[in-house]
C-alpha cells in the first residue's frame, strides 16, 4: 500500500487514489487527419514495463485532481509526483 | 491434572486460580495463564490429533505459532466454532471446549490410521498420479478423499463475534517484545519518538524472561532479573504504546503493516460478552524495527513425529514459564548448545534427564560444562536411529555416528523415556523482512538465511538478524538501533555481559539410520506428512525448482506454512542436487504470518455495512407501498409494487398497462445529474457528445450519446440548457460516478484551456416522472399556474415553476414514449411533492411503476439502456442511431474511431427487434440467435439483450444484437433453448407508436 504525496493535498494513503495508466500520451489535435494505424497507436498502445514508468493518478477520494507520478514498477518506489501540464522533474 | 507434572513455579501462572476446560469431552483443569497446550501436557495428554495423510498420532511439538501438530477445533456453537487453532497459542479460559480434528471416529482410534501401513504406497504426488484418470471418476474419488481429509470444520452459522479495524500512525514500530525489541523500544522512546511495541504473547520478555540461568548475566545481574527491571521501566514513557497478544500479519511497502490484536480470546466465556473479539490494526510507521526472534529447528530422523517428541526450547518454556513437566524421564537430542539449557532447567525442577544425545564430537562452552557438573550424561557423536511408542514415545534407539557421518556404527543402545526434546539449531524469522521486499543472504556457518538488502525504512535486530548469543544480541541490537536512528550514544552502550558462547557447530539435515531410507519415516513437514523420502523422490522425478518441489510434495503448505522445517527441505534438496543452499534460495514468504480469521479481515463491513446503500428521498413511500427493490449500483430502486396475491409478472404487466392507458408515476431520482457551468460549457458538450449542442436554445433539452475514445457507446442521457453557460446533464444511474470522473479527466488533462466546472448534483434533486395520456391533467392539477399547452411547453423543453412555494424544474421528456413530465425538486421536498402528485393522480388511477415496468415500456418504444443493450462493443451505428452523429462537428470523443476498418465492417453485431412466432413465448435474455440449426458447429449470430411480454401490444417483444442485423430485417431466425427451439423474426427496434403520436399527444 503506497503512501502517495498528492501535489495538492500532501501524503495520503493509496486507497484514496486511482491509477489512470500511462502518462504523457496526448490526444491528437486533428484526429481526422490520422491514418487508422496512427489513431490505433494513440488508442491502444500503452507501455507496461518493469522499471521506471510515467503514470497518471487521480486523487479520487480527495481533491479529485489528476497528476503524474514517476514510479518504478519493479519495487514500487515513487520517484516523483508532479502536476498535469508540468514537465517531468526527472527523465 | 497430574499433580507431579506441575512444579511450584508460580511466576507466570496463577496456580491459585483453577480454570476448567474440556478436551474431547473430558473435563480437565489448568491454571490461569496456561495455554491449552501447557494445560494438556500438565494433564499428561500428548496425543492431540492425527496427521493429515497417514493419520499418525501426533502431539504437541512446540510452544508457539510454529506448531504443526497440535491444531484443534474450539467451541461447539455453530457460529463460534473455529478450526485449526493452535493449542500452543490459545490461552486457557473458563469453559473452553476443544476437540481433536482430522480423526474419525476418535483421536485414540482413527480408521484412517490404516493409511500409515499403506504409506509405502502413498508417495509424494500420490493423489495426482492415481486419481488423474479416468477423469470422469474424479467426482467419485473426491467424495471419499474429502471425507477423510480436511482440517477441521467450518462454522455453519453467522459469526456472532464483533471485529474491528483501526488505523495507527507512529514514528517507530517495534515488532517483537523480546530482549532486543525491548531495548529498541526504550531507545526509541527515550529519543522522544512516538513508539509502538507489539508482541504476540500475553507478556513481554521473549525467551530471556524465563532464561534464569546464571551462565547469563547483564551488569552483574541474572539476565532474567535485568530484563524484568527493563520491562518495568517501560511504563514511565508516555510516548510508548505496548500492545501484547498482537500478532503482526503483514508487512507491505511504504511501511504499511497489518497487525491482529486479540482482545477477548483469553477471557472466560461469560466475560467475553459483546466486547470486540479481535482488532485489525492498519499501521503506517515512519520507521520499523523487526525483532521477531528465531524458532528452533527439529531434527530429521526416523520416526521423529511421535507424541512426546517436543522441541527442546519448548520443553524449557513449559517447565520454566508454565511450570509444566513434559515428562518425568526426558531424553534430549541436539546438534547445538541450547538443549543443555533445557537439561539444566529440567534437572533443577527434579526431572530425570536420561542423556543428551549430541551429534557433535564435543563442546566446551560454559553451559555444557554446567550440565556436566550437574551429572547430566552426554552421548557425543551419537544419533537417534528410531523411536518407539505408538500413541506416545516410550523409548529411543541410539547409535554412534560413523566418522564420515553418513551412517551409524557400533551397537544399538535402547533408552527408555517418556519425552524426547529435539534441537536442530535456530531459524531466524525473516518472514516480515521478505514480505516488505527485502532480499536474504545465506550464512553457511549455521545455515541461516538473514536479512540483507531492503528498500524499506527498517532495521532487523536480535536473533531474527542472526544474533543468537546474549552478548551479540545486546551489543548488535544497540548498535543497529543507534545507526538506524542516527544517534551516537544510548543507555545501553556499556553493558557488562557474561554468557555462554557456542563454538562447536555441526549440522546434518537428514540423520542416518541403521535402516535404508526407504524403510524409515523421517518427517519434514509434520502437518502435511511429507518426509525426506518424498523430497528425494521429487528430485529423482525431475523437479528442480524449490517452488515446484514444495507444491509437488506439499512440504511447507500446511496452516503452519512450514515454519518449522522448510529449512531442512531446502537443505536436503541442496545436498541431493549438489547445489549451495544460498544459491537455491527459499520459497516465497507470503502474508499473513499466522492465519487470520475472516472476521478480522472484514471487520465491521458485514451485513448492512458490507456496502453503502443509497436511498432516494422518496424511498420510505415505496416501502410503505409494498415495493420490492432492486440494487442498481449502490442504489435501492423500487422494482415493482405487487398488490395482494400478485407475482412479479402480474405487477409489471399491470403497471406497464396503466402507464399507457392512463398515468404512471416513477421515482427517477437515482439518475446521475451533473451541473455544468463556465463560458466553454457548450463547446465542452460538443466535444463529449456525438451530436451538436451550440444551437440548443435556453429552456430546451436534448438527448445525447457519449462514446469512449474507441467509438463505443459509453453512456446516454438528456441534458438541459438552463442559461447561456449553464447546463444540467443526466446520466444513467449506474454510470454517474464514472461519467463525472471521465469528464473531469478530459477537462484536467486534455482540455485545461476550457473554462468549465463540473459538480455532481445527483443527490440534490428528487426526480418524479409522470407519464401517460393523463399526465398533462395531473401536472396541471399540481402546478395550475404552468401553461402546459404544446406550443408553450413542447416535448424536449423545460419550465421553472412553483409547487406551492417549492421551486421546481419541470422537464417534458420521455423514456417510455408516452407524453410525460419529469418534476425535479430539492431532495428534501421529494416525498411531499411525490405524495401531492399521487393524490392529484388518484382520479386517473395513477399507478406507481418500478424499474421493471420502466424497462418494459422503453423496450416497446425501442429505446436502449446502455449497459443492457450495449456492452462496450456497440457503436451508435451498430445501435441504428446514425442520426445522433453530427456530421458537421470537427471532433468529439470517439469520432475518429467510427471509421476505423473494424467499426465500419458491415457484419458487426447490430441492434434489431425480435418477434416470436408464438406471441406468448417470451425469450430469455442472453439466449443465442442462430440461422441454421443443422450445420454443426452452429454459428452464433447474436444474442437477446432485452425481452418482455408487452401487455400493450399483447405479444412478446425483444431487442437483440445480431451480426449484419440491419440487413436481416424480416428474416426468420432460431433461438435454441435447452428443450426446444423458438422461431423468431427479425424486426425494426420500435414496436409501438413509430409515429410518436403518443409522445406529442
Amino acid at each position: 500500500m503506497f503512501l502517495i504525496n498528492c501535489p495538492y493535498c500532501g501524503e495520503r494513503d493509496q486507497s484514496e487514489f486511482s491509477s489512470g495508466g500511462e502518462a504523457h500520451i496526448f490526444r491528437p489535435k486533428q484526429p481526422t487527419e490520422l491514418s487508422d494505424d496512427e489513431w490505433a497507436e494513440f488508442l491502444f498502445m500503452r507501455k507496461n514495463i518493469k522499471g521506471v514508468q510515467f503514470e497518471r493518478w487521480n486523487h479520487t477520494h480527495g481533491c479529485r485532481k489528476w497528476f503524474n507520478m514517476i514510479r518504478d514498477t519493479s519495487n514500487d518506489k515513487i520517484h516523483a509526483v508532479y502536476k498535469m501540464g508540468e514537465k517531468p522533474p526527472i527523465k | 491434572m497430574t499433580k507431579d507434572l506441575r512444579t511450584s513455579n508460580n511466576k507466570f501462572i496463577d496456580q491459585t486460580t483453577r480454570v476448567s476446560f474440556k478436551f474431547n469431552g473430558q473435563n480437565l483443569y489448568g491454571f490461569k495463564g496456561d495455554t491449552l497446550a501447557s494445560a494438556l501436557l500438565a494433564n499428561n495428554i500428548h496425543l492431540v490429533g492425527r496427521s493429515f495423510k497417514y493419520h499418525r498420532p501426533r502431539g504437541i511439538m512446540t510452544c508457539g505459532s510454529e506448531e504443526p501438530n497440535a491444531i484443534v477445533q474450539i467451541e461447539n456453537d455453530p457460529s463460534l466454532t473455529e478450526p485449526n487453532v493452535r493449542a500452543t497459542e490459545i490461552e486457557l479460559y473458563e469453559g473452553l471446549e476443544a476437540f481433536s480434528q482430522h480423526c474419525w471416529p476418535s483421536v485414540n482410534f482413527d480408521i484412517g490410521g490404516i493409511n500409515n501401513f499403506f504409506s509405502p504406497l502413498i508417495p509424494a504426488g500420490f493423489y495426482y498420479k492415481t486419481f488423474m484418470w479416468p477423469s470422469k471418476l474424479w467426482m467419485f474419488y473426491e467424495y471419499f478423499i474429502r471425507k477423510s481429509a480436511g482440517l477441521g470444520k467450518s462454522p455453519t452459522a453467522p459469526d456472532k463475534d464483533i471485529y474491528d479495524h483501526k488505523y495507527l500512525h507512529c514514528d517507530v514500530l517495534v515488532v517483537g517484545g523480546g530482549i532486543s525489541g525491548i531495548i529498541a523500544a526504550k531507545i526509541s522512546a527515550k529519543n522522544n519518538m512516538n513508539t509502538v511495541l507489539l508482541d504476540d504473547n500475553p507478556n513481554l520478555g521473549g525467551t530471556t524472561i524465563y532464561q534464569d540461568n546464571d551462565c547469563y548475566k547483564i551488569n552483574g545481574n541474572n539476565s532474567t532479573r535485568w530484563l524484568e527491571k527493563e520491562i518495568e521501566s517501560l511504563n514511565s514513557f508516555n510516548n510508548l504504546t505496548i500492545k501484547t497478544r498482537t500478532s503482526l500479519a503483514a508487512y507491505h511497502n511504504y511501511n504499511y503493516l497489518l497487525a491482529r490484536e486479540n482482545l477477548t480470546d483469553h477471557l472466560n466465556t461469560n466475560e467475553k460478552n459483546s466486547k470486540i473479539r479481535q482488532r485489525l490494526w492498519k499501521i503506517r510507521a515512519k520507521k520499523v524495527i523487526i525483532a521477531t526472534g528465531a524458532i528452533e529447528r527439529p531434527l530429521i530422523f526416523n520416526n521423529n513425529d511421535r507424541p512426546g517428541i517436543i522441541l527442546s526450547s519448548s520443553i524449557k518454556k513449559y517447565i520454566d514459564y508454565y511450570g509444566v513437566k513434559c515428562g518425568q524421564k526426558i531424553s534430549l537430542f541436539t546438534n547445538n548448545d541450547s538443549a543443555y539449557e533445557t537439561a539444566i532447567s529440567l534437572n533443577n525442577s527434579g526431572v530425570i534427564v536420561n542423556s543428551i544425545i549430541d551429534i557433535r564430537d564435543k563442546s566446551n562452552s560454559p553451559i555444557v560444562k554446567q550440565a556436566e557438573k550437574l551429572g547430566i550424561k552426554t552421548r557425543w557423536k551419537h544419533t537417534i536411529v528410531n523411536t518407539i511408542g505408538f500413541k506416545k514415545i516410550n523409548s529411543i534407539e541410539i547409535m554412534r555416528l560413523s566418522n564420515d557421518e553418513s551412517s551409524v556404527v557400533d551397537n544399538k543402545i535402547k533408552e527408555d523415556c517418556d519425552c524426547l526434546g529435539i534441537s536442530g539449531g535456530w531459524t531466524p524469522m525473516v518472514h516480515l523482512f521478505t514480505q516488505s521486499g527485502g532480499k536474504l543472504k545465506f550464512r553457511e556457518i549455521d545455515n541461516v538465511f538473514l536479512p540483507d538488502k531492503t528498500q524499506s525504512n527498517q532495521t532487523n535486530i536480535g536473533s531474527c538478524n542472526g544474533d543468537f548469543e546474549l552478548d551479540d544480541v545486546l551489543t548488535n541490537s544497540n548498535k543497529y538501533v543507534k545507526e538506524f536512528f542516527n544517534i551516537s550514544s544510548s543507555y545501553y552502550d556499556n553493558l557488562d555481559i557474561v554468557c555462554s558462547k557456542e563454538i562447536d557447530k555441526k549440522n546434518i539435515w537428514l540423520l542416518p539410520s541403521d535402516k535404508p531410507l526407504g524403510k524409515t519415516k523421517p518427517f519434514l513437514d509434520f502437518q502435511n506428512d511429507s518426509t525426506a523420502k518424498d523430497v528425494k523422490l521429487a528430485l529423482r522425478e525431475g523437479f528442480k525448482s524449490i517452488e515446484h518441489v514444495k507444491r509437488y510434495t506439499t512440504t511447507g503448505m500446511g496452516t503452519d506454512q512450514g515454519k518449522l522445517s522448510n529449512m531442512h527441505a531446502l537443505g536436503i534438496i541442496a545436498e541431493t542436487a549438489g547445489v549451495k543452499m544460498g544459491e537455491l534460495g527459499t520459497t516465497t514468504f507470503r502474508p499473513p504470518y499466522t492465519p487470520l480469521t475472516f472476521g478480522t479481515i472484514v471487520g465491521r463491513n458485514v451485513g448492512e455495512f458490507f456496502d453503502i446503500t443509497r436511498k432516494t428521498p422518496i424511498h420510505s413511500w415505496h416501502v410503505e407501498n409494498n415495493a420490492e427493490f432492486e440494487n442498481v449500483g449502490q442504489w435501492k430502486r423500487a422494482w415493482y409494487y405487487p398488490k395482494k396475491k400478485e407475482n412479479m409478472h402480474d405487477a409489471v404487466q399491470r403497471e406497464s398497462k396503466a402507464a399507457r392507458d392512463s398515468a404512471g408515476i416513477l421515482d427517477a431520482s437515482t439518475l446521475g445529474k451533473i451541473d455544468i457551468q463556465g463560458i466553454d460549457s457548450s463547446e465542452f458538450l460538443n466535444r463529449v457528445y456525438t451530436n451538436a449542442w451550440s444551437k440548443l436554445e435556453i429552456g430546451k433539452c436534448r438527448y445525447g450519446l457519449m462514446l469512449n475514445e474507441d467509438g463505443m457507446v459509453y453512456d446516454d442521457g438528456v441534458t438541459a440548457r438552463l442559461s447561456k453557460n449553464h447546463y444540467i446533464m443526466t446520466t444513467t444511474t449506474g454510470g454517474a460516478a464514472n461519467v463525472l470522473s471521465k469528464l473531469e479527466d478530459y477537462l484536467q488533462t486534455e482540455w485545461p484551456e476550457l473554462d468549465v466546472y463540473l459538480t455532481s448534483v445527483t443527490d440534490h434533486y428528487a426526480t418524479i416522472s409522470i407519464c401517460g395520456p393523463n399526465s398533462k391533467k395531473i401536472v396541471s392539477k399540481v402546478i395550475p399556474d404552468l401553461d402546459l399547452s404544446d406550443n408553450k411547453f413542447p416535448h424536449m423543453s423545460f419550465k421553472n415553476a412553483l409547487i406551492d412555494k417549492i421551486r421546481c424544474r419541470v422537464m417534458r421528456i420521455s423514456f417510455t414514449g408516452e407524453h410525460s413530465y419529469e418534476i425535479n425538486v430539492q431532495s428534501s421536498y421529494g416525498k411531499s411533492v411525490w405524495a401531492k402528485c399521487f393524490e392529484a393522480g388518484k382520479e386517473f388511477n395513477i399507478t406507481p411503476y418500478g424499474t421493471e415496468a420502466m424497462h418494459l415500456l422503453r423496450a416497446e418504444k425501442g429505446f436502449i439502456i446502455t449497459g443492457q443493450d450495449t456492452d462496450g462493443t456497440m457503436t451508435p451505428v451498430d445501435l441504428q442511431m446514425d442520426w445522433i452523429i453530427s456530421k458537421k462537428k470537427y471532433d468529439f470523443i470517439g469520432k475518429r474511431s467510427l471509421y476505423r476498418s473494424d467499426t465500419i465492417r458491415e457484419d458487426r453485431k447490430q441492434l434489431v427487434g425480435l418477434i416470436t412466432d408464438n406471441p406468448n413465448e417470451v425469450l430469455e435474455e442472453g439466449a443465442q440467435i442462430v440461422a441454421d440449426t443443422n450445420k454443426k458447429p452452429i454459428e452464433m449470430l447474436g444474442h437477446v439483450t432485452s425481452s418482455y411480454f408487452s401487455p400493450n401490444l399483447k405479444k412478446s417483444i425483444a431487442l437483440a444484437v445480431v451480426k449484419s442485423g440491419k440487413k436481416l430485417i424480416g428474416q426468420k431466425m432460431f433461438v435454441p433453448m435447452e428443450n426446444k427451439t423458438i422461431n423468431v423474426t427479425i424486426t425494426d427496434t420500435v414496436f409501438l407508436d413509430k409515429e410518436n403520436k403518443r409522445l406529442n399527444a
